[in-house]
Order: structure tokens, then sequence, then C-alpha cells
């Protein structure tokens, strides 16, 4: 389809978004993520019933507790699409990108990037 | 099983600001069970827990660990050769693992990490109920298997109240009374009569209003 979207973004693939945890999304902000967001299938049109329900649980979780601690839960999102749309797929990683640029860089990484000056 | 329920992020970074190395540990048994301080929240905290002093601009050491039982000693002992490295232990335990470690490493402050709530039993995918209250007398023979000292609010011996309508408890409307479930599951066993006995008054010594409690067991002392 050759469509465009923001290269700044990485995929990890996952067999389910069921797999995912709030720890996984944790991860990535502690080593310097700006954004995470997990795109699954059709809400009721999970694999395994109820995956993608379980995914956007944790990606509230994930996001009460960037809350808490001051990151931000809005760095956080869950989409659902089916395997057929890949304009839409484009159409997300456009929309958080710009999201995430409006937001600005994560606190966890301007502090982890004045560390590394520091040192 | 012991039922916990995790302590507000707030409230533990409060209690840890000031520490700069500390162990977040674990406890793989209850607390592991009612997803409140096993491995996985283990994680999640000490992460959280981290981002929040990186951002704050604060070198702390925050590691992770999760023993098998924080109630024992030689699972405790695990962490003999590394408590020097902190300057306090949060401790995902219930209040038995707190104390427990508490005790065995008496010069490292501890911090806990859950509420402790009640013993209970994990009645649907994150509900958990209180079944016993550890009154040190069990009754349940008599009672048709249903406890009125954890599920009646009144922990009446011969029930139920003037407080109980259509089975649920005055306190509550979503509360079953205790004493109708006992009634109806005597009913259901065919053992009505047993209702019609009078319980005798309860020893309470047993009980925590007997002071803290002891079980001693020379028959599997070594």
């Amino acid at each position: 389809m050759r469509l465009k979207c923001p290269a700044n973004f990485r995929i990890i693939r996952l067999p389910c978004t069921g797999k995912i945890d709030v720890i996984h999304i944790l991860r990535a902000f502690e080593k310097g993520a700006d954004g995470v967001y997990v795109v699954g299938c059709m809400e009721g049109d999970c694999h395994f019933k109820t995956g993608n329900f379980r995914a956007r649980k944790r990606v509230a979780q994930a996001a009460a507790i960037l809350d808490k601690i001051g990151v931000g839960g809005d760095r956080v999102k869950m989409y659902n699409l089916s395997s057929g749309e890949g304009p839409l797929f484009a159409q997300y990683s456009i929309e958080m990108d710009e999201k995430i640029r409006a937001l600005g860089p994560s606190p966890i990484k301007v502090a982890l990037q004045a560390k590394k000056e520091a040192a | 099983m012991i039922i916990a329920d995790k302590k507000p992020i707030e409230e533990i970074i409060q209690e840890v600001k000031d520490y700069d190395r500390l162990l977040v540990l674990g406890c793989n048994e209850c607390v592991t069970v009612c997803e409140a301080g096993g491995k996985k929240e283990v994680e999640v905290l000490a992460s959280a827990l981290r981002m929040h002093f990186i951002k704050e601009g604060k070198e702390k050491k925050i590691d992770e660990r999760t023993l098998e039982r924080q109630c024992d000693h030689e699972y405790l002992e695990e962490i003999r050769d590394v408590i020097d490295q902190y300057d306090a232990v949060l401790s995902l335990a219930c209040g038995v693992g707190v104390q427990f470690t508490a005790e065995k490493y008496h010069s490292t402050p501890l911090i806990p990490g859950v509420n402790t709530c009640f013993l209970g039993a994990n009645e649907q995918r994150g509900m958990w109920t209180e079944r016993c209250q550890a009154c040190g007398a069990c009754i349940l023979a008599r009672t048709g298997g249903i406890c009125p000292i954890s599920r009646c609010a009144k922990r009446v011996m011969n029930g139920p109240c003037g407080g109980s309508s259509a089975g649920k408890c005055e306190i509550n409307k979503d509360l079953d009374c205790a004493w109708q479930l006992i009634i109806d599951r005597l009913r259901d066993l065919g053992r009505l009569d047993d209702y019609e006995i009078v319980a005798p008054i309860k020893d309470w010594s047993t009980e925590r209003s007997g002071g803290p409690r002891t079980v001693v067991r020379e028959d599997v002392q070594v």
C-alpha cells in the first residue's frame, strides 16, 4: 500500500494484545520512550476471546500509574483495528506521533539525558 | 488465604522518599494469588518508583526480589547476604511477612507496601470476600459450613437478629445475612433440627481478645 507513517516508533510484535502487561508499558517509559500505543484487534473479534479487553484494562492501569508518578497517563493509548486496515494503522501512528510531539519529550527521557550529560 | 490490597503509590512514595537504596521485596504466596504483592506487582511498583525518582532528579538504587514466603526463616535467610546493601526494605508481603522480616533484620527499616485485609476466598476474578476471622475454635460443623463469626456483622451465635430482612443484613442491602445462609443450607442438608440447638456461650479466649496467640505443636517440633 506504500502508506506514509512516522519512522520514529518501534513495533513490538505480540501473539495477542492479551500478552501485554503493565510492566511492559512501564519498562518502555523507563528506557526513555515518549509514548506507547497498543494496537489490538477489533473488540469482539479477539481470536482468544478477551485478549484485547485485557489489554485495554492494562493500558488503563499503566496510564493510572504514569499519572500518579507525574509522567502523564495520556502518553499511552489503546487502538483497535482489523488486520485488513493498513491505512487506519498508518493513521493511528500519525495521530499518536502528533499527540506525543504536542506533549513533548517524556520527563523520564529528559532526566535520563540530563544524567548522561552530567556524567 | 490472606487477602491484601495495594497501597496507593503516593503513600508509598512518601514513606520511601528518604531512603537511597531500597529493596522491593515480594512474597510468592497469598499476596501473589490476590495480585497485591507478588513478583509482577514488585516489578510494576519498583519500575514506577524508579521512574518517579529519576524524574525528580534523585539518584536511587531500587532493586527487586520476591521470596517464596516472608513468614518462614529459611526463605528470609535468602536475603541475608544482600540486606546490608539497602537502607530500607519495602515489603509487599502481608503484615505477617513485614513483621517477620523486620524481626529478622533488626537494623533495616521495613515499610509495608500493601494493606493486609482479611482471611478470604477468591470469589471471582478481582473480588475477594472474607470467610474466616481465625477465632481459634471452629464451629462450622454446627452452622452448615457457614461462619457466623466472619460473615455476620454482629457475630451472633444464635441468629438471625432482628436486622435480617429478605435474606440481607441491615448494615448493607448487598450483604447476605449469614444466618439466613446457615438456615438455608441446614434445610438443604436435611439438618434443620441442628438449628434448634442453642449454641453455648463461645469461649472467646482463643480469639484476639485473649491477646496475641501462639500455637505450640510439640509433636512436630524437632
